[in-house]
C-alpha cells in the first residue's frame, strides 16, 4: 500500500477564550493520495479553512493543534519546529488562497517571486530557474509569459493573478497543494478556467490536492473524493459521485436539497431549518441534531464516523438509506 | 401590465483622475460606460432577473431603478412615472414608497447602533407613519420572533439579518423590491430559506421583484424572465425555460456551460476563452467578439441590435446559427 | 462578539438600567478589568476629578476669601506648625498664607473645567465639520479640509496665544479676568478641532458607502438626518479616543498658557498659574509651592493620557 501524501488523524484545533475552549476543528481524520483531489466542503464556520491552516501550520495564535497527528508523505509534521516546518511548507506544500493579492508580494515583479521560490527549493542555477519560471507561467496559460515576467501583480487581472499564484504554488514541485476557495472571488467564466487548470496540472504532476470550498458544484466537477464538514466535525466522507448523488448524512442531503439547481422544476427549495450553531454553544451529541428532521433520542450521544452500507463513511446514527 | 418600463437607460461614470493631476500629467478625461442603452419591462407580480458577471452593469441598473443613482440618459418609468423628471412632489413621494431594496451584504445593510425595531420601522417612521407594533408584526412574517425587535443586529446570523432586511423592505408596503444579490453572501442552506421566504412573500403581498444576481442557478429557480447583461448591454432576454434550454447568444451559452454543475461529476469542459474586457476601452462592434467562437468580421466592426423574435430578444448576428445548433444538441440547459 | 457589538455598548447613550452591567460583562469590560494600566489610570482620574468637583466641600480653607487668610501664615512648610500662629498645613502655604492643598483643589477645578470645555468645543466643531466634509464631498470637503490643513501648520500654542492676544485687545479691562477663562477655552478648542474633523471625515467616507446608509437614502431621509442618526453613532468610537487624549493635551496647553501669563488670572488660578507663582519661590527654598501643583498636573495629564492610549487599543485593535 502506498503512503498517502497527506494523512490527518484525529485532528483537534482549540482556541482558548474567556468563555471557555472553542473547538473549531474537532476530530478530523482523512487521507489524500498522490494525484487525488479531496474536496473539503462545508458552510461558513464549519472549520474547513481552519483544517487547511492547521495542516500548513498557519494557525493564528491562540488557536493551536490540541490533539491528533498530521503526516506528510509519511513524516509527522505537526510537531516540527517552525523553521523546519517553513522549509517543508515551501517545498512540499503549495498554497492557493481565495484572494491572490495576499499571496503575491505587490512590490516584486512576478518573475522574481517565481525564480526566488524555485532557487530556494530546487538545486538549479539562476538561468535555469528563470527558464523554469517562464515555463511555469506558460503552463498556467499566461499569454506572452517571457515578456510579462517583469510585470507586477497589480498589472494582472484577477483571473491572471490567480494563475500566477498557481504557478508559484507549483514551482517548487510540491506533493500536496492546498487550495482554499481558489475561485470564490472570480467570475463564472474565469472560475471554469481556473478549476480546469488546477485539475489538469495536478493530474499531470501527480500532486495531491486539498480543495476547500463551499460550492457543491465546484466540488462535484473537480474533486475525486469529498469530505463534508459541519461545526468542526467530519460528517461524511466518500467518493464524490456517491456522496453527492446518494448522501447518507441528513446534513449532506439537506445541502444538496437546498442547492437550487438540484431541485429544478420545484417551486420551493428544500431548506434546512435554523442555522449552524455558534462554536461556543454546540448542542450535546450530534451537532446537527437540532436541525435534523430524522432526530431521535440516540442523537444526544456523539456519533462516530462509520463505514456505511454504500462505501462512504458517515457520522450519523441513522444514515439515510441504511436499513433501519 | 408592466410596473417598470426602462427605455434606453445609460449611465456614464467619470473615472478621470482629479483635475490637478490631469492638468499636470496631460491626461484626457476618462469615461466608463457602465450601462448602455438598456431597455426592458417588468410585469406586475413577476420576477425579472438581471444576470451578468462583474462589470456587466447589473447593480448600476438596480441603483438607478430605485433612484439612488441618476441615469445619464434614457428613462425609467415606475407605474408610469419618471421619478427623475416628475415635478409633482407628492407623486414622487408616493411612487418612492412603492419601491424598496434588499442589499447583498447583510452585515453592512443594518445600522449596527440601531435596535431591530427602529431599523424595520424606519421607512414608515421617516414619513411620520404609525409604527406601533409594526416591527413585531413584520418580524413574525419573515420567520423571526416578535421578541427580537429589541435586539441589535450583531445578535443575529447572516440569514437572520437578511430576514430583517426583508422585513424593513416590506414596512412601507412596497409594490416593487429590487434585490441586489440578496443571497450571495449566504450559505446554501440559508440561501434556500431566504429564497423560499421571498417566493412566499411575493405571493402573499403581490410583490414584483427585480432580482440582480450572478448566480444562474438562483435566477433559473426564481425568475419569470431573465435579461443577460454583458459589459453594460442587454445581450439576451427570454423566459428561463427558453434561455436555459436554447440560449441564442454565445455569451449566454458560455455562462451556462461554465457554471459548475452539481451533478457534473468529473466533467471536463473546454473552459471559455479570455476574460471580461476593460469597460473603459470596450472592444469595437459586438463587445463579446474577442471571446466568441462564432465571431465573424461583421461582429468586429458592427454592433448587433437587440432584436425581438417570438417572445425573446437577442443581440447577435449569429443568433440564427445558434438556434440551429441548439436543435442539434438539445438539453444544454439540463442543469 | 463582534467589534461593532463592543462599540455599541461603549458609546451609545444608555437607555436601560442594565446597560452598565452589560458594558462591564462585555469584551470591552473584560479587557478593562484585565488591564492594570487602565484600572489605575481610571482610578487616578476619577479621584482627581472628584476631588476637584468637591473642592468647596473638602478643601480645608477657602483660598480666595481674604477674610480667612492670615498673612502671618505665609511660607509655612508642609506639615510643620507655623512659627507665629502655630497653624499647620498639610502641604504648606504660599507667600500670602493660602493653603497649597486648597489652592491645588480649586486650581484643578479651573484646569479641568477649561480642559473639558475646550475639548467639548473642539469636538462639536470638528465632528460637525468632519461629518459635513465626508458626507457632502466636492468643494465643501475641499474647503473644510484645506482650512484644517492651514490650521495644522500653526502650533496649537501659537494659535491660542494669537486668539488670546486679539481677544484681550477687545475686552474692557474690568471684564478681562472674567473673560480670560472663556478666551482660554475658545483658543485651545480652536487649535484642537482639526484632528476630530480629519478622523470623522475618514470614518464618514467609509460609513457613507455602506448599504445601511443607502437604505436610509432610499427611504427618503434627508442628508442631515442620515448624518446625525445613522453615521454619527458609528463614527463615535474614534472620537471618544481622540477626546480623551485631547483632554490631556488641553490640560497641558492650558497650564502652558497660564504659565506664560496669558491664561487663567491670579484671581482664578489654575494649576498652570499656581506653577508660575511657585516657580518664583523655587530658589528661595519654598519648594513646596511649586512641587505640589506640578505633581498634580503631571499625574492628571499622565493618567488621562494612559487612559486614552488604552482606550485606543481596546476600541481599535487594528491600530496596535
Amino acid at each position: 500500500m502506498t503512503i498517502p501524501v497527506l494523512s490527518v488523524r484525529g485532528l483537534v484545533v482549540e482556541i482558548p477564550t474567556r468563555h471557555g475552549v472553542m473547538r473549531p476543528v474537532d476530530g478530523m481524520t482523512f487521507d489524500i493520495k498522490a494525484g487525488e483531489i479531496l474536496g473539503l466542503v462545508g458552510e461558513s464556520g464549519a472549520g474547513k479553512s481552519m483544517t487547511g491552516n492547521a495542516v500548513i501550520g498557519l494557525l493564528d495564535p491562540p488557536a493551536r493543534i490540541a490533539e491528533g497527528e498530521i503526516y506528510l508523505n509519511g513524516d509527522r509534521i505537526d510537531r516540527l519546529r517552525l523553521a523546519d516546518l517553513r522549509k517543508r511548507r515551501g517545498k512540499d506544500i503549495g498554497m492557493v488562497f481565495q484572494d491572490p493579492l495576499t499571496s503575491l508580494n505587490p512590490l516584486l515583479p512576478i518573475g522574481d517571486q517565481l525564480t526566488e521560490t524555485i532557487l530556494e527549493h530546487l538545486p538549479v542555477s539562476m538561468s535555469e530557474a528563470k527558464t523554469r519560471a517562464v515555463a511555469a507561467l506558460e503552463e498556467v496559460g499566461i499569454p506572452a509569459a517571457a515578456e510579462r515576467i517583469g510585470a507586477y501583480p497589480h498589472e494582472f487581472s484577477g483571473g491572471m493573478r490567480q494563475r500566477v499564484v498557481i504557478a508559484l504554488a507549483l514551482s517548487a514541485e510540491p506533493s500536496l497543494i492546498i487550495a482554499d476557495e481558489p475561485t470564490t472571488a472570480l467570475d463564472v467564466s474565469v472560475q471554469a478556467q481556473i478549476t480546469a487548470l488546477l485539475k489538469r496540472l495536478c493530474r499531470e504532476r501527480g500532486a495531491g490536492v486539498m480543495l476547500v470550498t463551499h460550492d457543491m458544484g465546484v466540488i462535484a466537477e473537480t474533486a475525486d473524493r469529498v469530505a463534508v464538514m459541519y461545526a468542526g466535525q467530519l460528517v461524511e466522507l466518500g467518493f464524490v459521485r456517491q456522496v453527492l448523488s446518494e448522501p447518507c448524512h441528513p446534513y449532506t442531503d439537506g445541502l444538496m436539497g437546498s442547492t437550487p439547481q438540484a431541485s429544478k422544476g420545484q417551486t420551493r427549495l428544500r431548506q434546512i431549518p435554523g442555522s449552524m450553531p455558534r462554536l461556543g454553544n454546540l448542542p450535546p451529541g450530534c451537532a446537527f441534531s437540532p436541525r435534523c428532521s430524522y432526530v431521535q433520542d440516540k442523537c444526544r450521544q456523539k456519533p462516530e464516523l462509520r463505514l456505511n452500507s454504500c462505501d462512504s463513511r458517515t457520522a450519523c446514527w441513522f444514515p439515510i438509506g441504511a436499513p433501519a | 401590465m408592466s410596473i417598470v418600463t426602462v427605455r434606453g437607460l445609460t449611465r456614464v461614470f467619470d473615472v478621470s483622475k482629479p483635475w490637478l493631476n490631469r492638468a499636470i500629467e496631460r491626461l484626457p478625461k476618462r469615461k466608463l460606460t457602465a450601462v448602455s442603452d438598456v431597455s426592458f419591462e417588468i410585469e406586475e407580480r413577476s420576477i425579472y432577473a438581471l444576470v451578468g458577471e462583474s462589470g456587466s452593469g447589473k447593480s448600476t441598473i438596480g441603483k438607478m431603478v430605485v433612484g439612488l443613482l441618476k441615469p445619464s440618459g434614457g428613462e425609467i418609468k415606475i407605474e408610469g412615472v419618471d421619478l427623475f423628471r416628475e415635478a409633482d412632489g407628492d407623486t414622487v413621494k408616493r411612487i418612492r414608497s412603492d419601491i424598496q431594496m434588499i442589499f447583498q451584504d447583510p452585515f453592512a445593510s443594518l445600522n449596527p447602533r440601531w435596535r431591530v425595531r427602529d431599523i424595520i420601522a424606519e421607512p414608515v417612521a421617516a414619513h411620520g407613519g404609525d409604527v406601533k407594533g409594526l416591527a413585531e408584526k413584520l418580524l413574525e412574517q419573515v420567520g423571526l420572533s416578535a421578541a427580537d425587535a429589541g435586539k441589535f443586529p450583531h445578535e443575529f446570523s447572516g440569514g437572520q439579518r437578511q430576514r430583517i432586511c426583508v422585513a424593513r423592505a416590506l414596512a412601507s408596503e412596497p409594490k416593487l423590491i429590487v434585490c441586489d444579490e440578496p443571497t450571495s453572501a449566504l450559505d446554501v442552506s440559508v440561501q434556500a430559506q431566504v429564497l423560499n421566504l421571498m417566493s412566499d412573500l411575493k405571493d402573499s403581498f403581490g410583490l414584483t421583484y427585480l432580482l440582480i444576481s450572478h448566480d444562474l442557478t438562483v435566477v433559473q429557480h426564481m425568475a419569470d424572465r431573465i435579461g443577460v447583461l454583458y459589459l453594460g448591454r442587454l445581450v439576451e432576454e427570454a423566459a428561463p425555460d427558453d434561455l436555459f434550454s436554447a440560449p441564442l447568444h454565445p455569451y449566454t451559452r458560455m455562462l451556462l456551460e461554465a457554471a459548475p454543475k452539481i451533478d457534473g461529476f468529473g466533467r471536463d469542459i473546454e473552459p471559455p476563452q479570455g476574460e471580461i474586457p476593460d469597460p473603459i476601452n470596450p472592444p469595437t462592434g459586438c463587445a463579446y467578439h474577442p471571446r466568441c467562437p462564432l465571431a465573424t468580421d461583421q461582429c468586429k466592426s458592427e454592433r448587433p441590435a437587440l432584436s425581438a423574435d417570438g417572445g425573446r430578444r437577442v443581440a447577435c448576428f449569429r443568433a440564427g446559427d445558434m438556434f440551429q445548433s441548439n436543435i442539434r444538441r438539445p438539453g444544454l440547459g439540463g442543469m | 462578539m463582534t467589534d461593532s457589538a463592543r462599540q455599541t455598548q461603549v458609546t451609545a447613550p444608555s437607555s436601560e438600567p442594565s446597560r452598565l452591567k452589560t458594558v462591564w460583562e462585555s469584551d470591552f469590560g473584560y479587557a478593562f478589568r484585565r488591564s492594570p494600566v487602565a484600572l489605575v489610570s481610571c482610578l487616578v482620574v476619577l479621584f482627581l476629578v472628584l476631588s476637584a468637583v468637591m473642592a468647596p466641600w473638602i478643601a480645608p480653607h477657602d483660598p480666595f476669601n481674604p477674610v480667612t487668610l492670615n498673612l502671618m501664615n505665609g511660607f509655612t512648610p508642609p506639615s510643620t506648625p507655623n512659627a507665629f500662629t502655630g497653624d499647620s498645613f498639610w502641604l504648606g502655604t504660599d507667600d500670602q498664607g493660602r493653603d497649597v492643598f486648597s489652592t491645588i483643589l480649586f486650581g484643578m477645578r479651573i484646569s479641568l473645567f477649561v480642559g473639558f470645555s475646550a475639548v467639548l468645543f473642539a469636538m462639536i466643531l470638528g465632528v460637525t465639520l468632519g461629518l459635513i466634509a465626508g458626507y457632502a464631498g466636492g468643494w465643501i470637503e475641499t474647503l473644510i479640509m484645506r482650512v484644517a490643513d492651514v490650521q495644522l501648520t500653526f502650533p496649537a500654542i501659537l494659535v491660542a496665544m494669537l486668539i488670546f492676544g486679539i481677544a484681550k485687545g477687545f475686552t474692557p479691562v474690568e471684564y478681562r479676568d472674567q473673560m480670560a477663562i472663556w478666551v482660554l477655552i475658545l483658543a485651545i478648542g480652536l487649535s484642537d478641532w482639526v484632528q476630530f474633523a480629519r478622523v470623522v471625515r475618514g470614518a464618514t467616507l467609509v460609513e457613507k458607502n455602506k448599504e445601511y446608509v443607502q437604505a436610509a437614502r432610499l427611504i427618503g431621509r434627508s442628508g442631515g438626518a442620515i448624518m446625525l442618526r445613522h453615521i454619527l453613532p458609528n463614527v463615535l468610537s474614534p472620537v471618544l479616543v481622540i477626546a480623551t487624549i485631547s483632554l490631556a493635551l488641553a490640560i497641558i496647553a492650558e497650564a502652558t498658557l497660564s504659565f506664560l501669563g496669558v491664561g487663567a488670572p491670579p484671581t482664578q488660578p489654575s494649576l498652570g498659574t499656581l506653577i508660575r507663582i511657585g516657580q518664583g519661590f523655587l530658589f528661595s527654598g519654598e519648594w513646596w509651592i511649586l512641587l505640589f501643583p506640578s505633581v498634580t498636573l503631571l499625574s492628571l495629564a499622565l493618567s488621562v493620557n494612559l487612559l486614552g492610549d488604552w482606550l485606543r487599543d481596546a476600541l481599535n485593535p487594528r491600530l496596535r
